[in-house]
């Protein structure tokens, strides 16, 4: 990447004064549709994310119509710090919009990317961002197809925030819906618990266990395409905010059947259960960012797990529970003792525990 | 996992659980003194599987629970000042004050931070010297001494931006403020093994042979506590009234007797109010004279801000393990813990919000 046009004017001759455009952080201007946003696109977005659609530059993507139906999602990310043992909201942006449309039995396609971005965020960090987003489109089978870029001056915004949208295919006759659950089907998770949402918060929070506890991002796109060999499941979900609490208790509200879980059966990495321990955090509402949950039929749940152990992301996958006929609409939790009790949707912000 | 496995061991819970059918012949009323051991009871559910005979009540040992009305209200008024990093241990944000908590506090804009130790706060006061850095220092005998430690680690240092607001409160008086009451249905108490690692056991045999209760100094994980109250109950059940130590891992007779020293050296015994029971004479610790430069309430001019608390919640009487949260009328309805009435359904120690959290199926 050169610099070498910085001092030429719209006309190519030398103006008065000399725009300085080498910049090492976002300026407003690099937001303002003139020269700086022209070649923060050219030196940061494009050689990251080049492809034959965005390379167009228009102002949109054209597609090719693809065979099947569209599936379609979008999320927003936010988070803090940006970067965290595991990955990046780069990471995060990619892998969080994939595994939405991926929850479908879609393979995921495109994705477009918008940008907020905060005056004086080094541009050295949106480099190391759109670094993991290129890595992580790439390991997903996505091109990042059309985008866009905001500043906003400082303090509008908490350094960057990214929106990414996707697009994929999901194969005729293939409908995943929670609604569709029924009683004797198997809830299987496809690893360990609370990875993601205990390594951001042990380095938000500058705990010294923290380097041990990795973020476990990651595109399930592949072990999908795995699982659905074994059979459709019901339905699928990757449990991130809220956790597996709250998927469960989505799949309950939606089908109207209770589901049973046991603690025993659910993995969680022994550091992950320690730092969970010691901020008073129930791993079962901790997010994740490459897990999924499925429902299947019982016939169906032997093979499913066999098939999701030989992929890299489910070799921990296991059935935690089942669909039950009783206690319609609640999700219940079998403790090592047997007791049951009702695992609540999480509330509002977790927050650490005094002792 | 070692130290967090051992003590939840199921197959440990049953013999205990039998042993403490065996041994149960009459009814029994039990309080577990401090939150941690509320919660642990209600999250294994190791109270449906104790004999009908003993009912267990739930005690006061809930720091965020007692801490009164006043003392919340004094924190947003400093948190709401300008240049003020208020510093809080995250369970106290959602406490409500006579209007509101922290975290309205601080979306309205006041720099309010959730830190681990008051350690992490006098690291907030190093980096940010143009700033006036207030730790909200709660809780019982167990956070006393760090919270002197950091009192005595600023004095060292001369960092004059650093003070506490001080809400630290003491168990042994309120225990005997129970067993003095009338009201008064306890039989034996399981005192909390983490206070006692501090205090040590001497306040507690006084109690007990003052007031004829047996206590047992009890941990705080589940097995922990079923072989505290097989030890409680073979205690009322031969009618003997000791004190014993289950936390033997961690308590000593005598306590930490450095910890104790620091707690002495800053804080001095002054009454205090607890959230829902009222003032207890001598249940609460002040900062000394010496280190009164260090105090929050002082340096911000807040300590005459004075209120009382609303009618409708009775966390009073669940703290004084006079009711349960489930015989109150709001409980689960118009008090959970989105929109909680009183501190016991804030606090993941409270009992309240225990109860709301661990529902048993039925």
């Amino acid at each position: 990447m050169t610099d070498k046009d910085h001092t030429q004017g719209w006309s190519g001759g030398p103006v008065c004064p000399v725009p300085l455009t080498n910049h090492t952080t976002v300026q407003l201007a690099h937001g303002s549709g003139g020269r700086m946003s022209a070649e923060l696109v050219a030196k940061f977005f494009q050689p990251r994310f080049g492809n034959p659609f965005l390379d167009r530059l228009e102002d949109q993507a054209v597609l090719p119509r693809p065979a099947g139906r569209l599936a379609f999602s979008t999320d927003t990310f936010v988070v803090d710090p940006l970067f965290f043992p595991g990955g990046s909201i780069g990471d995060l942006a990619v892998n969080g919009t994939v595994n939405d449309v991926c929850m479908s039995g879609a393979t995921p396609l495109y994705l477009s990317a918008g940008f907020v971005l905060e005056e004086g965020l080094p541009l050295a960090t949106l480099h190391r961002i759109l670094l993991d987003m290129e890595k992580a489109a790439r390991q997903a089978g996505v091109a990042i197809v059309t985008g866009d870029t905001k500043v906003v001056p400082r303090g509008s915004c908490d350094k960057i925030f990214i929106n990414t949208t996707g697009l994929g295919t999901t194969p005729d006759g293939l409908v995943l819906s929670a609604a569709s659950l029924a009683v004797g089907d198997q809830i299987i998770l496809s690893g360990t618990l609370a990875d993601h949402g205990m390594a951001v918060m042990t380095c938000r929070q500058g705990l010294s266990f923290q380097a041990s506890i990795a973020s476990d991002t990651a595109s399930l796109h592949g072990l999908v395409a795995a699982m659905l060999v074994a059979g459709p499941p019901r339905a699928m979900r990757d449990p991130t905010r809220g956790g597996l609490a709250a998927t469960l208790n989505e799949f309950a509200r939606s089908s109207g059947q209770g589901l049973v879980v046991e603690r025993g059966l659910i993995p969680v990495r022994p550091e992950v259960a320690a730092a969970c321990e010691i901020l008073g955090i129930d791993p079962l509402t901790v997010a994740n960012e490459g897990k999924l949950v499925a429902v299947v039929p019982p016939q169906i749940a032997g093979a499913m797990v066999a098939v999701m152990r030989r992929h890299p992301l489910g070799r921990e996958a296991a059935v935690i529970g089942t669909v039950v006929g009783v206690h319609p609409g609640l999700v219940a939790v079998k403790n090592g003792l047997g007791v049951a009790q009702v695992l609540e949707m999480p509330l509002g912000e977790q927050l650490p525990r005094i002792c | 996992m070692k130290y967090l496995a051992e003590y939840r061991d199921p197959e440990v819970a049953r013999k205990i659980i039998a042993e403490i059918h065996r041994v149960t012949t009459k009814p029994w009323v039990v309080m577990e003194v401090c939150g941690g051991q509320t919660h642990a009871i209600v999250r294994s559910g190791i109270d449906q599987l104790l004999p009908k005979e003993i009912t267990l009540v739930h005690g006061p040992g809930c720091p965020v629970c007692v801490t009164p009305l006043e003392t919340i209200d004094q924190a947003i008024a400093i948190a709401a000042s300008p240049g003020v990093i208020f510093c809080s241990f995250g369970d106290m944000l959602r406490v409500p004050g006579s209007s509101r908590d922290l975290l309205t506090a601080r979306s309205a804009g006041a720099d309010v931070r959730i830190v681990y130790s008051p350690l992490e706060a006098l690291q907030l006061a190093r980096e940010n010297p143009d700033r006036q850095v207030v730790f909200l220092a709660i809780g019982f005998e167990t956070t006393a001494p760090g919270n002197a430690m950091a009192i005595i680690q600023a004095e060292r240092e001369g960092l004059a931006n650093f003070s506490e607001l001080v809400c630290q409160v003491l168990v042994p008086p309120a225990l005997r403020a129970l067993l003095a009451s009338p009201a008064n249905r306890v039989q034996g108490y399981l005192a909390a093994g983490h206070v006692c690692t501090i205090t040590g056991l001497e306040e507690y045999r006084e109690i007990a042979s003052n007031y004829k209760v047996p206590i047992v100094a009890t941990g705080l994980e589940a097995n922990d506590i079923l072989e505290g109250l097989l030890m409680l109950v073979e205690m009322l059940e031969s009618g003997r009234c000791e004190v014993l130590n289950q936390y033997s891992r961690s308590v000593r007779p005598e306590g930490n007797l450095p910890a104790r020293a620091a707690v002495d050296k800053v804080f001095g015994v002054a009454d205090q109010k607890w959230r829902g029971i009222g003032e207890l004479p001598g249940s609460g610790l002040r900062i000394r004279r010496e280190y009164q430069k260090f105090d929050a309430a002082r340096r911000f001019a807040v300590e005459s801000l004075k209120v009382s608390e609303p009618a409708e919640c009775i966390s009073g009487l669940i703290l004084q393990g006079l009711k349960k949260p489930d015989e109150c009328g709001a409980f689960g309805r118009r008090c959970t813990p989105e929109s909680p009435l009183g501190a016991t359904m804030v606090s993941s120690e409270g009992a309240c919000a225990a109860y709301f959290r661990y529902k048993p199926l039925n």
